[in-house]
């Protein structure tokens, strides 16, 4: 049977759902942001570069990256997320860590560390790549310098059709096979700083999905500019 | 003395806070409700900077032994270090087990909810209300912000639907509310030498000798309370801390807005 | 295509592409991908005839040689004490820097400087490493206290002191306060508890709307109303020339 169309509404198969993001939310943070995408929010708050305790995780030659992925008790639908650490969290903390590492320059923080904390208040698939798109304009926002933003969006599979930015919904289609890859992407080079996959799909499809979620991330790319831009309005003349 | 506090007292002297206010002066405080689908009920609380949220998660499960036809209320706080360079990532720290304690014990011992409206089948299923608390930004009292949120939140919550079969349907919400009886408003009062201020921030938190939860119900009946703080407290502190609270508990239940009864 | 695709003074954000084809040339904060000169920070892009850089908006201070900081002190040592510099990083303070007394071998240095006090200091070096020496010694170099502290962000810094001085001379002058800010963005205010609270409401109004065109003005106006007192247009300068260094 094919997938004609999104569960949703949405009109195409790679249309996004509707995204908001706001920097500078949390003012006791040194850069923060909130991005939501559909029903998926993420807050972001970053500290630092400041000391990193214990010493003998400080690195001499340059600063450190730690991330922190937290869902809310309350965010998900159904039962209650225990607080706590869980695999799942830890792996995803990991690999956020690993998605936003590469555009960093932390050379001139040596023994320092950055801290990312990313706290979802509501989820509807695509978390992870919502916290990613937080923390990369968070960090930005902290004056943390970086190469670029770091975008970030679930492709994948829907019975017979490439789909980006799948729902909850649709990850659960049982019509035909599913697949969900979140993706996260340096998007002046398009390279590839996150790629997890769940389900299964055909080698073409996957090639088909990440040439169409690259279209995807530009759309991102100017929403968290935007939102950047809009915490730093232009101007002042007499400072220098 | 710290160069901090000894400024404090200084301008306590002539009536006045760091950021301005007077002793008994709240920031600008608002509630937002629905901040969050997933939850059954949730609510966003802001006072001044300080922002909060709330949630609620309605469960089915089987009824303590000693309480057979009385569903469960539980409070949690999560201080992740998102809100506040002080927090740290890691098992939940004293400070938060005391603040959801206070909370917690705010709602359940006035009764706020009631329990036995939350019984499904007598010693076989109850439903059991779980409020987690989220500050996302800490600038000070989040002892009154995150009681404020949760009875908000509590006051959001709508049923979701049980199918015929027992099962949860999460996706469907009924229009039933929890069966709320009384809304406890909880206001931590400071002592700072011989004055007692309210709604203190970061800086003012810092250096207060005691401080004293009181959680209260719109007709000024005490429903719980937390003394906090090295310092001891006379029974005429107490006398001019519960005048002082119930009087705010007054002016941030307007708040609520609406949903308030 | 070539040539620049941003203009002067625009506010960039990482990756953004500021120039096409090999015409300008990458400086600070600012790097070469391919044909395009893209920024490598969030900041205010400055175009000096072919070369672009960016001008931080946001982040933490970093400390260089000849900064003049407000610190705390945390740690009394054999040698001198350690400051807090509101940075990653702490300073040390040595004994023949702190103070310029004749110190005795042996000395209780918590006579000079205790645990708490802050201090208006000037960096003497910085390492690839990043530790950082400070001194007391210098004119308007001394321990600060009955006042208040706050911080603001390290860039606004400029902003905040003004042409030669004339913002922060303006808020001195009108609210009577002594007024110091650091380089590292903790500024000391000293004054009437109600004026204090007005220079800090002021410094932080400078701080948020630092992008306004006209700033000066319209901090003028706003310290006429709150204080109902009329300012020179001039701002005179006051004596305490340390609080204005840039």
């Amino acid at each position: 049977m094919s997938y004609t169309k999104r569960v949703d509404g949405r009109k195409s198969f790679t249309e996004l759902r509707p995204i908001t993001a706001k920097a500078g939310v949390i003012a006791r943070a040194d850069g923060s942001a909130y991005f939501k995408i559909g029903n998926t929010a993420a807050y972001a708050a970053v500290y630092g570069p400041r000391e990193l305790h214990p010493r003998n995780k400080q690195i001499p030659t340059r600063g450190l990256l730690r991330c922190d992925y937290v869902m809310m008790p309350f965010s998900g639908m159904g039962d209650r997320v225990r607080p706590g650490p869980n695999r799942r969290a830890k792996e995803i903390s990991m690999v956020t860590q690993k998605a936003l590492d590469p555009v960093l320059d932390l050379q001139d923080y040596p023994n320092a560390v950055v801290d990312v904390f990313i706290c979802l208040p509501e989820t509807d698939a695509g978390s992870r790549c919502a916290g990613i798109c937080a923390a990369s304009i968070a960090l930005a926002d902290a004056g943390v310098p970086m190469k670029d933003l770091i975008c970030a969006v679930s492709t994948g599979q829907v019975g017979d059709k490439v789909v980006v930015d799948l729902d909850y919904a649709e990850e659960a289609y049982s019509d035909g096979p599913v697949s969900d890859i979140p993706v996260a992407m340096i998007p002046s080079t398009g390279e590839l700083t996150l790629l997890q996959m769940d389900g299964e799909i055909s080698k073409k499809d996957l090639m088909e999905a990440l040439k169409l979620v690259k279209e995807s991330m530009n759309e991102i790319y100017e929403v968290q500019k935007n939102a950047l831009k809009d915490k730093y309005p232009a101007g002042g003349d007499d400072d220098e | 003395m710290s160069e901090s506090r000894k400024h404090i007292t200084e301008y306590l002297k002539k009536g006045l806070r760091l950021d301005g206010r007077k002793l008994d002066e709240f920031r600008e405080v608002s509630v937002e409700y629905g901040v969050s689908k997933n939850a059954e009920g949730s609510a966003r609380v802001k006072i001044g900077g300080t922002e909060v949220i709330a949630g609620v998660k309605l469960n089915i499960g089987t009824p303590y032994s000693d309480r057979p036809d009385e569903g469960t209320l539980m409070v949690g706080v999560e201080l992740y270090p998102l809100a506040s360079p002080e927090f740290e990532a890691g098992p939940p720290s004293i400070d938060s087990i005391e603040l959801a304690r206070v909370v917690d014990r705010g709602i359940r011992e006035a009764g706020a909810i009631d329990n036995k409206a939350l019984c499904i089948e007598k010693g076989e299923k109850i439903w059991i209300v779980s409020v987690d608390i989220c500050p996302i930004n800490d600038e000070g009292n989040l002892f009154d912000a995150a009681g404020l949120a949760a009875i908000a939140a509590i006051m959001d919550a709508k049923f979701p639907k049980v199918e015929k079969d027992g099962t949860v349907n999460y996706k469907e919400r009924t229009k039933t509310p929890l069966p709320i009886k009384k809304r406890p408003i909880p206001i931590t009062v400071w002592r700072i030498g011989n004055d007692l201020i309210v709604d203190p921030i970061n800086e003012e938190e810092k250096s207060t000798d005691a401080r004293l939860t009181i959680a209260s119900l719109s007709d000024g009946v005490i429903c719980a309370l937390q003394k906090g703080g090295d310092a001891t407290l006379t029974v005429e502190d107490v006398d001019k801390m519960t005048d002082l609270a119930i009087a705010k508990a007054k002016d941030l239940r307007s708040k609520l807005g609406g949903k308030s009864k | 295509m070539s040539g620049l695709t941003i203009n002067d003074k625009d506010v960039v954000v990482p990756g953004e592409v500021l120039a096409e084809g090999m015409d300008y040339l990458p400086s600070h904060g600012t790097y070469r991908l391919d044909d395009t000169i893209r920024a490598g920070k969030l900041g205010l892009a400055r175009i000096d005839g072919k070369v672009i850089k960016i001008i931080p908006l946001s982040g933490v201070y970093s400390p260089r040689r000849n900064d003049v900081i407000i610190c705390k002190v945390f740690d009394v040592l054999m040698s001198g004490w350690r400051v807090n510099t509101f940075t990653p990083y702490s300073a040390m303070l040595s004994m023949k820097d702190g103070t310029n007394e004749f110190i005795m071998k042996g000395a209780n240095l918590t006579k000079y400087h205790q645990i708490g006090d802050y201090i208006m200091c000037k960096v003497v070096n910085v390492t690839s490493q990043r530790l950082i020496d400070v001194t007391m010694k210098g004119p308007g170099l001394r321990k600060l206290d009955n006042g208040r502290f706050i911080r603001v962000n390290s860039h606004k810094v400029p902003r905040i002191i003004g042409k030669q001085g004339s913002m922060v001379s303006m808020v001195k002058n009108a609210t009577g306060c002594r007024i110091l800010v650091g380089q590292n963005g903790v500024v000391w205010v000293s004054g009437e508890p109600e004026m204090e609270i007005l220079a800090i409401e002021t410094i932080k109004k400078v701080e948020k709307e630092s992008h306004v065109s006209g700033l000066t003005d319209t901090i003028k106006v706003f310290l006429e109303e709150k204080t109902g007192k009329k300012l020179e247009t001039k701002a005179e300068e006051k004596s305490e020339p340390e609080g204005e260094q840039q």
